[in-house]
């Protein structure tokens, strides 16, 4: 494992993007970071920008006018980089699969590392998801 | 110096994307401009693919705050066009999952507006208290946030006699931590200093602009569906409408606070005299015909169209959410306002942008804006020349 890699594991910043979702996993994202759940205390803080963040959670079924900045966002983080796919519609974009304007799904546009289904996910479901990743970057390196 | 400001469209300030030009001169707003679109679906398209109790689920996920608001507008309309009548016990299960929604709403709208004006701590107290609505939830519907409760004709999911005392129980132990935060936010000197006479939106421009809900009654106008045109059990339990009369930000947190109070007044009683009976009028077969179905959103009116042709399909769904008609206020509100003020004034809508998002197609160069009408000539035209091309007559 990196330097980068493992310094980035110990307190890892996420960024957050909607591409195209209902709200509802963006705000328990939110959520993660209120009181009940509060995943400040294991180093995970939500970054203002895409350049401050090791990890970046993708939710929604990307629309047509998304999808280019999706992959703009994607190539500004700093690598290493890591991201996660929040809820049904980043994953096979869900109810939203036969819209005109949801042309693809978010892991034919980026590399995806773990995928946490949900409609919403909860936010546990969102803070093990998480916890797996960083067990599955570990464990392969 | 004219500046332009952009803001947008990923940016931390809101979890929606969405893009906002503002042109400033010096510290003053002199314009505002918004620009959505990064949001839509196609949803009202997809509901015409599917049948009647499908759609009830897409719109269920056309926002996920509003996530009862426009399956509540959408069965209305259904039973609208069937004239059909709902049992009571479904009515008011209806209106307890309503209000339910509107009490978490308007918490998390309490929190982001603390977080704007830099209250953290009320960010953390507004969505620490809004986790025991949503545990609320869960028990009577079954999950946090997309509750599937609606079908047309009734609802999904019976009460159970043995879940109200504990629900009842938790909605009461909420109430002293509302009251205190409803306190710390009144009373606080520096937050009135940061709201009042911000923002301000006069009577005639709410009347002009037709402000919807939080952001209409904030301005001194009566306009409530629930009370205008009473449906559901809102005529058959005691509420109050609340009513303030300067339209700045802070009488929109005044309003939005004091509704919580009433919400909570609401769900009460509606658990308190549930009928029993049944809750499922069995809707087998929708007739040809429209339709409207209105909801009081927690934004403000939420409306709904369908068109039924006799089959399983609506052949027609529109929808008009709240803050598509609450956004175009930002051109009364902002202009002539500082800069830094603007976070909150933007946010004082409460503007949902997953609701309100729309298409609109330019042609290559970006200047000319095609209606539904140009599209089907254009389709027609490109036929036709096909046809020629191909000599097919």
């Amino acid at each position: 494992m990196g330097v980068k890699l493992k310094a980035l594991l110990k307190s890892p910043w996420v960024f957050h993007m909607a591409t195209g979702s209902c709200n509802n996993c963006d705000i328990e994202i939110l959520d993660c970071l209120t009181p009940r759940f509060d995943v400040e205390r294991l180093g995970i803080l939500l970054a203002g920008s895409i350049k401050h963040a090791d990890i970046l959670l993708v939710t929604g079924s990307g629309n047509r006018q998304s999808m280019e900045r999706v992959k703009r966002l994607y190539e500004q983080v700093p690598k290493p980089c890591l991201v996660v796919a929040i809820g049904e519609c980043a994953l096979s974009r869900g109810i939203f699969i036969d819209s005109y304007n949801c042309p693809l799904p978010i892991d034919k546009v980026i590399p995806v590392d773990v995928y946490i289904p949900g409609c919403p996910p909860r936010p546990e479901a969102i803070i093990a998801g998480i916890a797996k990743l960083i067990e599955k970057v570990k464990s392969k390196a | 110096m004219k500046t332009i400001v952009p803001i947008g469209p990923y940016h931390p300030l809101q979890e929606e994307p969405e893009f906002f030009t503002l042109t400033v001169e010096g510290e003053k707003i002199v314009s505002v401009d918004v620009q959505v679109g990064y949001n839509h679906r196609g949803i009202e398209k997809l509901s015409e693919m599917k049948t009647y109790d499908q759609s009830t689920f897409v719109v269920e996920r056309i926002c996920g705050i509003c996530s009862t608001s426009h399956p509540f507008a959408f069965v209305q309309a259904v039973e609208d066009i069937a004239q059909i009548e709902v049992p009571e016990r479904a009515k008011y299960i209806r209106t307890i999952i309503g209000e339910g929604e509107r009490i978490h709403s308007h918490l998390l709208w309490l929190g982001l507006a603390g977080h704007f004006l830099g209250y953290n701590t009320v960010f953390m107290w507004a969505w620490k208290l809004r986790e025991e609505i949503l545990d609320v939830m869960e028990i009577l519907s079954g999950n946090r946030n997309n509750y599937g409760m609606f079908k047309p004709g009734g609802v999904r999911r019976d009460i159970k006699a043995e879940d109200i005392p504990m629900v009842l129980k938790k909605i009461d132990s909420i109430l002293p931590t509302l009251d205190m935060l409803k306190k710390a936010v009144l009373d606080d000197p520096v937050l009135q200093a940061r709201t009042k006479g911000v923002g301000i939106l006069t009577k005639e421009a709410a009347i002009n602009y037709s402000a919807l809900g939080p952001t209409a009654r904030a301005s001194g106008i009566k306009r409530d569906v629930r009370k205008d045109s009473p449906y559901a059990a809102y005529d058959r339990v005691q509420w109050d409408m609340i009513v303030t009369q300067n339209g700045d930000v802070f009488d929109k947190l005044v309003l939005r606070v004091l509704e919580t109070f009433e919400s909570v007044k609401i769900m009460k009683e509606c658990l308190l005299t549930l009928p029993p009976g049944e809750i499922d009028a069995n809707l087998k077969t929708i007739p040809p015909g429209e339709g409207i179905g209105q909801h009081e959103a927690p934004r403000g009116e939420c409306f709904h169209y369908v068109k039924s042709d006799g089959t399983n399909r609506p052949v027609r769904h529109k929808i008009r959410a709240p803050t598509f008609m609450n956004l175009p206020t930002y051109k009364s509100t902002v202009i002539n306002q500082t800069i830094s003020d603007v976070t909150i004034i933007l946010a004082a809508i409460d503007p949902c942008y997953c609701c309100t998002e729309r298409i609109s197609v330019l042609d290559t160069k970006g200047t000319k804006l095609y209606g539904g009408e140009d599209l089907v000539r254009l389709s027609q035209a490109k036929t036709e020349r096909l046809r020629k091309e191909m000599g097919v007559k």
